[in-house]
């Protein structure tokens, strides 16, 4: 055996704002990083949303357009299933579901990953698009970065397209 | 060096080794975590990602209760 132990890496790339999506990504990044992977999460595009300090329905973003998205998107709190989102009441039936059969929540998951030291990185294009600034988001966003940054950090290891 | 107890038996994956990881980080070098927890895949994946990690598995011991286990992990 050439190489006797690396540390085991996964990058996940959290395209997706949806509930059910990000529940995939933070359970697969806890996991991950309680058996000791190092985890990175790169948030792009929708995923944004689940960054965002303001939980709810908020105008965050410069510019009108930004805003508006802002509004209907909202944080964390208000993210949509991807299927059978009922106006929000899915994701809300979802929370109920998970509390009663004792699986963690998003919310749960999210705190998780802060504790067990995850990194989490914004991606420069999608804010630039969406008006976002790093201040816009949680503060445990470690930096925002390009594709080339990116594809260095997640080299060697396994990378996810959520 | 002191003893701490972690009751995992109602938590499903990934939170089973998620909370057992996260009590170990608040640990000293040379306490001991005796992680309650079920059959199944906490069982499997407790001891072993815990003894990958390098800390030490001392026992695994079937408690009073059939299909509830006892993980004795030092850090």
């Amino acid at each position: 055996m050439a190489e006797e132990k690396q540390t085991k890496k996964l990058s996940i790339i959290a395209f997706s704002g949806d509930f059910d999506k990000l529940t995939a990504v933070f359970t697969l990044a806890t996991g991950a990083a309680a058996v000791g992977y190092e985890v990175n999460l790169f948030f792009t595009f929708w995923g944004l949303d689940a960054i965002k300090k303001k939980l709810g329905r908020s105008p965050v973003g410069k510019g009108f357009l930004p805003k508006v998205f802002g509004i209907f998107m909202g944080g964390l709190k208000s993210a949509p299933v991807s299927r059978l989102n009922f106006g929000g009441i899915s994701p809300k039936i979802f929370r109920y579901l998970m509390r009663k059969n004792n699986v963690a929540t998003l919310e749960e998951l999210v705190e998780a990953a802060k504790v067990l030291g995850i990194n989490f990185y914004a991606c420069e294009m999608a804010m630039h698009i969406l008006g976002l600034q790093k201040s816009d988001f949680i503060p445990e966003i470690k930096d925002v970065l390009g594709v080339a940054s990116f594809l260095n950090l997640s080299e060697g290891g396994q990378t996810l397209f959520i | 060096m002191a003893t701490y107890n972690l009751d995992i038996t109602k938590e499903h994956c990934p939170m089973t080794f998620v909370k057992t990881k996260i009590e170990l980080s608040k640990l000293r070098t040379g306490d001991i975590l005796n992680v309650k927890l079920s059959e199944g895949e906490a069982l499997e994946n407790v001891p072993k990602s815990a003894a990958e990690q390098g800390f030490n598995v001392l026992s695994v011991t079937e408690t009073g209760t059939k299909g509830i286990y006892n993980v004795e992990i030092e850090k």
